[in-house]
């Protein structure tokens, strides 16, 4: 035991009390007295009642709920672990099918690309070659309908000389209109 | 306790039967009665707080499952894996103690542990428990430790007894340290309480004065209430400490 302050001002204080309380002794120290005896019986009995309550009852009490909430704080925590790690898989699936889709759209696009660009390139030699047709028939039209138009043309033009000179010298001169007209279309042609 | 001219300090540890002539054949004082109340206490108080078992732990609940694990803690911290098997005993004689020292703080009441009768008992159980278990894991050899290792061998018939003496004193000073510390405060408690009623009696002079013993009473009260932790903790410790050793090879 140490002489702390504390003891040294209690002892000092025990020291000053007037005779009648230390004549009287410390009642801890009458060790004849049989209640004091009895407190120790009592208190032993005491002690092992509460050591056996303790230790078959109310300890394993309190350890069953700690080691409950560690046991569910841990499910919890395998649980979450479990979700993060299917979440994380199912992410990357997406991502996985994403990419896969985008390669499949882009590989559809491409695909689509070349066969538009093939239809609009069959469609525009189709067009040319249409156009080239045409051409061609308008072409043969346009001599036919110049050729029969050069045909009716010294008709017309006989015709409209022998009208011009009936009407200037009072006679048609038909077949000399007709002679100068050939000859003069035979020098255009 | 006190009358005009003197302070009967020690009057409030003397045991007085209870239940008449029934508590005066079965020999029970106060003192038992207020142990059973101390134990009552802390039982209720570990009903009670673990009764709702939840999960999220309310305020009395956390308070007994801290008190569990402060306890754990101290008993397997120290005394290691084997620690477990002692820790209802070091729990028991924490709370014991603790709810003794603090019980004896309210007026009216008892301190149990100011009766050097109560605390050697409990100072013995911790030592031949300690030796107990030093047998059952050391077997007789455990008095080895007797003899310092290193120490040369012409110095055994010094050291041997002087290590036997220094095992001998543990329950002395475990015992002592305890009953001193409570005695010391409830002495301190009783004489400035009673300098407060003496000087209550000199006039108007000694209504302002009598303040100042009833400061220091505060002031002691408060500090009664640390001591009074600190002195299980202690018991309860030093009971780690000398099982640990008794069960360390």
């Amino acid at each position: 035991m140490r002489l702390t302050p504390r003891f040294l001002l209690s002892a000092a204080s025990l020291a000053a009390l007037p005779g009648r309380a230390l004549a009287a002794g410390m009642p801890q120290l009458d060790f004849k007295n049989p209640l004091l005896q009895g407190q120790v019986v009592w208190g032993a009995l005491i002690f092992i009642g509460f050591y056996i309550i303790l230790s078959r009852s109310a300890l394993p009490k309190v350890e069953q709920v700690i080691k409950a909430r560690v046991t569910r704080i841990q499910n919890d925590l395998d649980l979450a672990r479990a979700a993060k790690k299917a979440a994380d898989q199912a992410r990357q699936e997406l991502m996985d099918a994403r990419q896969k889709a985008m390669d499949h759209a882009h590989a559809n696009i491409l695909t689509i690309q070349e066969a538009a660009k093939a239809a609009t390139e069959a469609q525009l030699s189709a067009t040319v070659q249409r156009l080239e047709a045409e051409i061609r028939e308008s072409e043969l039209n346009i001599r036919l309908a110049h050729d029969k138009a050069n045909e009716s043309l010294s008709e017309i033009a006989s015709d409209t000389a022998s009208s011009l000179l009936l009407q200037v010298i009072g006679r048609d001169g038909k077949e000399a209109v007709q002679k100068a007209v050939k000859r003069v279309q035979h020098q255009e042609v | 306790m006190a009358n005009e001219s003197k302070i009967d300090a020690l009057g409030q540890f003397e045991l007085h039967p209870i239940l008449g002539s029934v508590g005066e054949t079965l020999r029970l004082s106060q003192s038992p009665l207020f142990m059973l109340i101390a134990v009552g206490l802390v039982l209720a108080f570990l009903y009670f707080g673990m009764r709702p078992s939840a999960v999220v732990p309310g305020r009395l609940q956390a308070a007994a499952e801290m008190s569990y694990e402060f306890i754990r803690d101290l008993a397997v911290g120290t005394i290691g894996e084997k620690g477990t098997i002692f820790f209802p005993f070091i729990f028991a004689l924490f709370f014991f103690i603790l709810s003794g020292n603090y019980l004896g703080l309210l007026p009216f009441s008892f301190t149990f542990t100011s009766h050097i009768a109560v605390t050697l008992a409990m100072a013995l159980t911790v030592f031949i428990m300690a030796i107990l278990v030093s047998l059952r894991y050391q077997g007789i050899g455990f008095v080895k430790h007797f003899m310092p290792e290193g120490a040369p061998v012409t110095l055994a018939p010094i050291l041997i007894p002087i290590e036997i003496l220094s095992y001998l004193s543990r329950p002395v000073s475990l015992s002592i340290r305890l009953f001193a510390n409570m005695v010391a405060g409830h002495v301190l408690l009783e004489v400035f309480a009673s300098f407060t009623i003496m000087l209550a009696g000199l006039g108007v002079i000694g209504h302002v004065l009598a303040v100042a013993p009833v400061a220091i009473n505060i002031a002691l009260t408060a500090l009664e209430l640390l001591v009074g932790l600190l002195q299980a903790y202690v018991f309860a410790i030093l009971t780690c400490i000398y099982l640990r050793e008794a069960v360390a090879h």
